[in-house]
């Protein structure tokens, strides 16, 4: 198929060989890899404009200033935000939601108030309101899921009460990758005055998102999932909630004045972007949305489908292998599988495979509480994207065959 | 509890002449899966979690007793590769004086070829389980 050659030519990493043999990288949901403009960008940032955006007058400064600050646009325009003020630059998904559950719940959690996250979260969805509820003295609620690993979104109305201020909830586990029903629990959400952040960590990778369609509160997710530089991510959140949170780390550029006596706080969205930036990292968001805009060609949608049904089918359907996060319909799923096998660990088959060329990512994979639900103490888990090809799903369900052979 | 005929680097040194006959990662893990299978006397009532040795991926117990100034291992894992290697390190340490044990460089599981088993980003209960193998031996010199 020639889009994905096409693709696959743009991803250094994904030509080279391990232990001799071709790489069959599957572990995309925890980073993906990096296609060449992102890498050319990177380089140009260090090489030609290398200087500590917004304050200085000279020539470098600008560049450097120009590309961060266009990558905000681009990221605005990427997920249709409001304005461009309401894009927050950060160090990655989790920094996004700890920014959030500290300013938010300065602001707007006191004693006695409730917080609801899900069952399918990851833990940098969970702790960070873990942490605000301890602080404030204020209650952590759960949405269940059910055995397939859909929410039980039924169970929310009940759930929320006069004392809920906001829930987070993912958009796609990174466990069970199903597309949850976001808009609808927004809707369900604020109907109760509850404000919602969502975690796009893998939404984003995934799905179109339109944060005004949604009409979610907060969208946060992270660089190095969507073909950006590591240590980048995003907060989106709504101008009327960030104009009224306190900064969460203050300092470097931060600021409006500052005398002993008191300091004002710069305008959004620099109000929460303390210190020096990582202005290099952030300006490969403007190549990394292009390569994620590019994956959504028609052509190689229809690839990753059929590559999707394809791994869905043979998993389902062996009596060896429980998968968790079950669809009941195929665009419901991402191409993400996390299942056990009876009688052989995650961790043996994790190493026999990298053994043999596929990179999987097997444990507790950053949600002991899923992982608890499901009574297993770790999974293992296959993660695709667009540049994986039919053969290397081919070529994995033959090497797993192959490894629970060597094991049970 | 087997008392040990040879010294430990002798023993050692058994393992790494044993490995080295492997020239494919295949038949390393066909024998260290062997040995992990085989390795079962490990009693399910000694499963505790003051035994424990967590790790993100694989779960480790280990317990020991101390007979006539020897330490005396016994370990058990969930995952089968990572017991093999147990039956590796207690086949070297178990049944040593706390200086024999000191006296190691823990390299073994380098020389053999495995030590990304052993890497702490695995963060598996194996780099635990040696560095408890070190402490109990200096606890009980």
């Amino acid at each position: 198929m020639a889009a994905i050659d096409d693709i696959r030519s743009v991803f250094p990493a994904l030509s080279r060989k391990v232990y001799g043999k071709n790489l069959v990288y599957f572990d995309n949901a925890a980073t993906v890899q990096r296609p060449q403009p992102v890498i050319d960008c990177w380089n140009r940032m260090a090489v030609d404009s290398n200087a500590n955006i917004h304050r200085a007058v000279h020539r470098l400064a600008e560049e450097a200033t120009e590309a961060y600050e266009s990558a905000r646009d681009t990221v605005k325009n990427f997920i249709n935000a409001a304005s461009r003020e309401e894009i927050v630059f950060t160090s990655g998904a989790t920094a996004s939601v700890n920014l959030v559950a500290f300013s938010f719940g300065e602001a707007f959690i006191g004693e006695g108030d409730e917080v609801i996250v899900t069952e399918a979260e990851h833990h940098s969805d969970i702790v960070p309101w873990q942490m605000l509820c301890l602080r404030k003295g204020a209650a952590l609620k759960v949405l269940p899921v059910d055995d397939s690993g859909h929410l039980k979104v039924e169970e929310l109305k009940s759930l929320i009460s006069p004392r809920t201020k906001i829930m987070a909830v993912t958009h796609i586990s990174n466990v069970l990758g199903l597309v949850n029903p976001v808009k609808e629990i927004v809707a369900e959400c604020h109907a109760r005055g509850v404000a919602v952040l969502v975690d796009g960590a893998q939404g984003i990778v995934h799905q179109n998102v339109d944060v005004q369609d949604m009409d979610c509160d907060f969208y946060v997710f992270s660089g190095h999932k969507m073909f950006a530089a590591t240590g980048t991510g995003v907060l989106y959140g709504k101008k009327k909630w960030l104009d009224r949170m306190p900064p969460f780390m203050t300092g470097g550029e931060m600021v409006g004045t500052v005398k002993y006596t008191g300091t004002t706080f710069a305008p959004l969205p620099m109000k929460f972007e303390a210190g020096t930036q990582n202005f290099a990292g952030a300006a490969t968001l403007t190549p990394a949305v292009q390569t994620a805009v590019s994956f959504r060609s028609q052509e190689l949608m229809e690839n990753e489908d059929a590559v999707k049904a394809y791994l869905l089918d043979k998993l389902l359907n062996d009596s060896r292998i429980h998968l968790y996060g079950v669809p009941s319909c195929l665009d419901e799923k991402i191409p993400l599988f996390s299942f056990s096998v009876t009688g052989a660990h995650h961790e043996d088959l994790a190493l026999i495979m990298d053994k043999m060329g596929i990179a999987l990512r097997s444990g507790q994979m950053c949600a002991e509480p899923l992982m608890d639900r499901f009574g297993v103490t770790g999974m293992l888990r296959a993660s695709l994207v667009a540049y994986n090809t039919m053969e290397e799903a081919e070529y994995f369900i033959a090497s797993l065959d192959k490894a629970i052979k060597m094991l049970i | 509890m087997e008392k040990q005929t040879k010294s430990l680097q002798e023993t050692e040194s058994d393992v790494v002449d044993e490995f080295s006959m492997f020239d494919e990662w295949l038949d390393k893990y066909e024998y260290l899966i062997e040995l992990g299978k085989s390795l079962t006397d490990y009693p399910e009532e000694k499963k505790t979690d003051e035994r424990l040795i967590n790790g993100c991926q694989s779960r480790v117990w280990l317990d020991y007793k101390i007979d006539g100034g020897r330490i005396f291992f016994n370990a058990d894992s969930d995952a089968i590769i990572t017991k093999g290697i147990i039956s590796l390190l207690i086949r070297i340490y178990s049944g040593r004086t706390p200086e024999e044990i000191l006296s190691s460089d823990f390299s073994v599981v380098d020389k053999i070829g495995l030590k990304e088993n052993l890497s702490p980003t695995r963060a598996n209960g194996l780099v635990s389980m040696i560095a408890r193998i070190r402490e109990i031996a200096a606890e009980n010199r």
